[in-house]
């Protein structure tokens, strides 16, 4: 819609500006916080500039070890809640990419069973079944293991029906001029259904990365040990209820470190995302 | 190389729907064989199961001499056009039309040299490295021919391969896949719903209705003797004139709707039998009224150019029956009321059982 209003645009230009400033300004603020001493932030009022402190609370945070988390570093926590999202992102990907392809392509017994219970499953969410879920995680040992934090939340009956929706639309035609190019079941998934989902696959995998990396009622319950706890659940553990104990500067670096990697996901899925949208067709 | 044999071949669809209802066809070597018909006659469930596609529910499909009914689409040595050609999106046209050869572990130089030599008949080499969107329609096509040509299959199998292009490239496609099919000599299966293309491309000619072969036979055979009302009516351009009428025994006709039409070189039914009478609006001329095998009350006419199309009905008949179309030629100048006196040319009546439909 392109016409000459100034006005209207110029007030179009302020909400849109106004909304920025109220999105932006936490993140801002809380990205100056992490760069003053604890004694400036507990100090009213907060500088609205950064300050000083930049490399020596980042240094100190990543690798010097917090201590109200058990001297553990944000290196760490990093590093495991960055294992915890890829895995459940790339398991629920490999996981319902496979069911969807069985119950699409093949014809066996049970199939539309097999896809009701997939089905299913959309009303048991971890938070409905944790309690069976729990005890299952501790009977196997698997509290604090990687294999605990992910295996539970890999099961994904909304990925599994994206991917369902997609494999419908792709023409029977096309399946079967791979038959009679000689194309068995792998080969076709290989050769033709993979590359087809790609942009599926990369709008899924940012979303799923993102439900990994905020998990937080899961990874409290099945982690005691602070070393592996995942950034989230850390940075609960940092703030205690006496303003003096808990050490701002500290929460508010890890609080800048832990939104970094899914803005980082999004900027650069979406470029590949975008891309592969504009070369989608069938 | 070699020849296709169906025999008594049947589909029935879960919830006994026959879809095909035993159907028998030689197709010689090289040969080129139409399955023509309105939608739903059966004849994409048929090239299906040559295919291997869709399961055979009884009787036999071989190929060469090999009865093919338990054989993956992949080993039959079959290749296929489909309508929408179901090129792979991801893949460039080189790669589209090596994929077969890959899969079957053919070495690398050979895929090459098959390739190149398919693209350049087809006239597409300078597009190897596109993709399929950057491809008009009947670019496409022309991969989709490629692709099967590589494979260099026993039998080629065409699916509608026409019907998603414009009529202009129709008529262009439709002449290359005639020479590209009589240079290859391959064997090859072509189903269309076109009369046209039915007409122009078939070397064997099958006429299909409700899951049943009404004739096969050469284009031309089916034209001039068509062997029931349906495929009277299916194949010509306008649709051949038939009539209810009654044998009069004597030479003649008298028409359900009214008026007469005499018949001269051909037996006569026995009085009083019911029966159809078909005549092909081009196998009339005018004639003076001693020669004329009926009259025309001309009530509607179709000037093209080539061509005049005169719609009206038979001198003596009931408003609403017996109507008629004859095609003259374009220099005739005919107005509306005339009575055209027609005589139809030499055994160019056909003549039908009312109740069965098949030919007397």
């Amino acid at each position: 819609m392109i016409e000459n209003a100034p006005i209207r645009r110029l007030i179009a230009h302020l909400v849109l500006i106004l909304g920025i400033l109220v999105v932006a300004f936490p993140i801002y603020y809380t990205f100056v916080a992490s760069t003053h001493t604890l004694q400036t932030i507990l100090r009213p009022p907060l500088p609205l500039l950064p300050g000083k402190e930049f490399f020596a609370n980042y240094w100190q945070a990543l690798f010097g070890g917090i201590g109200r988390i058990g001297g553990v570093g944000v290196d760490r926590l990093l590093l495991n809640t960055t294992i915890v999202a890829l895995a459940v992102a790339i398991g629920k990907i490999c996981i319902s990419i496979l069911s969807a392809y069985a119950i699409v392509f093949f014809k066996f017994p049970f199939r539309m069973t097999a896809f009701w219970l997939i089905f299913i499953t959309l009303m048991l969410p971890v938070e409905v079944r944790i309690l069976p879920t729990y005890k299952v995680m501790v009977d196997l040992g698997l509290i604090d293991t990687y294999t605990g934090l992910t295996l539970p939340l890999m099961a994904s009956a909304t990925a599994t029906l994206l991917f369902r929706q997609f494999f419908l639309t792709i023409p029977g035609e096309l399946v079967e001029a791979a038959r009679v190019d000689g194309a068995g079941p792998w080969r076709f998934f290989k050769d033709i259904l993979l590359p087809l989902s790609r942009t599926n696959i990369a709008a899924l995998f940012v979303i799923l990365f993102i439900y990994g990396w905020t998990q937080y009622l899961w990874p409290l319950l099945v982690t005691n040990d602070n070393q592996m706890n995942t950034i989230v659940i850390a940075l609960r553990k940092m703030i205690s209820f006496a303003d003096a104990d808990t050490e701002w500067h500290l929460v508010m670096v890890t609080c800048v470190l832990a939104i970094l990697p899914p803005i980082l996901v999004v900027v650069l899925m979406q470029r590949w995302f975008v891309k592969g949208l504009v070369e989608s067709e069938k | 190389m070699a020849e296709v044999t169906l025999k008594d071949v049947r589909k029935v669809y879960p919830g006994n729907v026959e879809a095909v209802k035993g159907i028998s066809i030689d197709i010689p070597d090289g040969k080129l064989c139409v399955l023509v018909g309105p939608s739903g006659c059966g004849k994409s469930t048929l090239i299906r199961m040559i295919a291997g596609l869709e399961s055979i529910t009884s009787g036999t499909v071989s190929i060469g001499s090999k009865v093919v009914n338990q054989v993956e689409p992949a080993d039959r040595d079959i290749a296929m056009v489909f309508q929408s050609y179901a090129l792979y999106p991801h893949m460039s046209v080189y790669d589209n039309m090596a994929y077969g050869l890959k899969n079957r572990g053919t070495p690398k130089a050979e895929i090459d040299s098959r390739v190149k030599e398919a693209a350049r008949i087809l006239a597409i080499e300078s597009f190897l490295d596109r993709k399929p969107r950057q491809l008009s329609g009947g670019q496409r096509q022309r991969v989709a021919m490629g692709r099967a040509i590589v494979r260099k299959p026993q039998v080629f199998l065409f699916d509608e391969p026409l019907s998603n292009l414009d009529a202009k490239l129709r008529g262009q496609m439709r002449i290359e896949i005639k020479k590209l099919q009589q240079t290859l000599g391959v064997t090859s299966v072509y189903v269309t719903h076109d009369q046209v293309e039915a007409m122009t491309l078939a070397d064997v000619l099958v006429v299909m209705n409700e899951g049943r072969a009404e004739q096969i036979d050469t284009p031309i055979g089916v034209y001039e003797r068509p062997a029931s009302v349906f495929v009277a009516g299916f194949i010509g351009s306008p649709a051949m004139n038939l009539m209810k009428a009654k044998s009069t025994g004597q030479a003649g006709l008298d028409l359900a709707g009214g008026g007469s039409v005499k018949l001269r070189e051909m037996s006569t039914p026995e009085a009083g039998r019911d029966i159809l009478l078909g005549v092909r609006p081009e196998h009339m001329s005018v004639v003076t009224e001693d020669d004329a095998d009926l009259l025309l009350d001309v009530s509607v006419i179709e000037t093209l150019g080539a061509d005049t199309l005169a719609h009206g009905h038979v001198a003596g008949g009931k408003p609403g029956g017996g109507e008629l179309v004859v095609r003259l030629p374009g220099s005739t100048r005919v107005n509306v009321g005339d009575r055209l006196a027609l005589a139809i040319q030499p055994g160019m009546a056909h003549l039908f059982d009312a109740s069965s439909g098949r030919r007397i």
